[in-house]
């Protein structure tokens, strides 16, 4: 069965106002490895001499594409908040270029999805910065579906 | 170097303005509807609130060490305390030590409370240009 999250993930890309405004595109799907794009723009440089996009935007970036790796591991869209996200900046972005994100959830416990990420022009071989996030997951879970059946032994059911 | 944001194309997106009082910075990301990541809520994009800590902290880098001209994040973490309302949201900076190479800074953005911050940034910056 295909999960229903592949139909909404460019709408979860680039759907709120900020992602919009940023120009952020869904890419790609890969087993659990979700891809989003961000093609390189005038306003969103970080250094005018280089015309290097931004750190901030790359952390954006970053935060993002992973979410949508929480979503794609849930197999399902949920309320979710980044915990906090961690980015190392290996070298700077090429000057004019389109970066991409790739991001993988490799943990999931009851309230916490722990992710990595990598922002590249290419390759994540060859990456920009790479981040390793946690994503706080709705508080709803606990009395979703299957835990609500698992509390009603006591009650004879 | 306090106008540095006034020149980052970046920084000019999501409309930050600088205030010094002395060498210390405050930086204001004014409200707006493109700053928005969650429509239900609704609540500000939590890069956005990344993005002006982390630009508040090169700003006050460059403030006090100016050679430096746009100050280098080696590494930067966030953590989200508090989702982001619609509203301004202000940030400061801090260096907690400048050594000869690495400089670690400290940031806290907030809305209407100081003491109430919705984020807090942690990050490294390379002192030396030629190094890295």
């Amino acid at each position: 069965m295909q999960s229903p999250i592949l139909d909404i993930l460019p709408q979860l890309a680039a759907g709120a106002a900020h992602t919009h405004a940023l120009g952020f595109s869904y890419d790609s799907l890969d087993g659990d490895r979700v891809r989003i794009r961000v093609p390189w723009r005038e306003d969103l440089v970080g250094d005018p001499d280089t015309g290097v996009l931004s750190g901030g935007l790359v952390t954006t970036l970053l935060d993002h594409v992973g979410g949508l790796a929480v979503w794609v591991a849930l197999g399902k869209f949920e309320a979710i908040a980044t915990l906090d996200l961690r980015v190392d900046y290996m070298r700077a972005a090429e000057a004019r270029r389109d970066l991409i994100a790739e991001a993988r959830c490799y943990h999931l416990s009851r309230s916490v999805a722990f992710v990595q990420a990598w922002a590249f022009e290419d390759s994540p071989d060859d990456p920009v910065a790479a981040a390793q996030s946690a994503y706080m997951l709705s508080s709803m879970r606990s009395r979703g579906l299957g835990s609500n059946l698992k509390s009603r032994p006591e009650t004879g059911r | 170097m306090s106008d540095l944001l006034d020149r980052l194309p970046y920084a000019l997106f999501l409309g930050l303005k600088t205030a010094s009082e002395g060498q210390t910075l405050t930086v204001t990301m004014p409200f707006d509807q493109k700053l928005i990541g969650n429509p239900v809520l609704p609540a500000l994009h939590g890069g956005s609130t990344a993005a002006l800590l982390e630009l508040t902290a090169v700003a006050q880098v460059a403030t006090l060490y100016p050679r430096l001209q746009l100050p280098r994040p080696i590494n930067v973490t966030v953590a989200y305390l508090r989702s982001g309302r619609p509203v301004d949201v202000h940030a400061r900076a801090r260096i907690s030590k400048a050594g000869r190479r690495v400089a670690h800074v400290l940031a806290e953005a907030w809305q209407d409370d100081e003491a109430q911050p919705i984020a807090a940034l942690t990050a490294h910056f390379l002192m030396a240009e030629d190094d890295h």
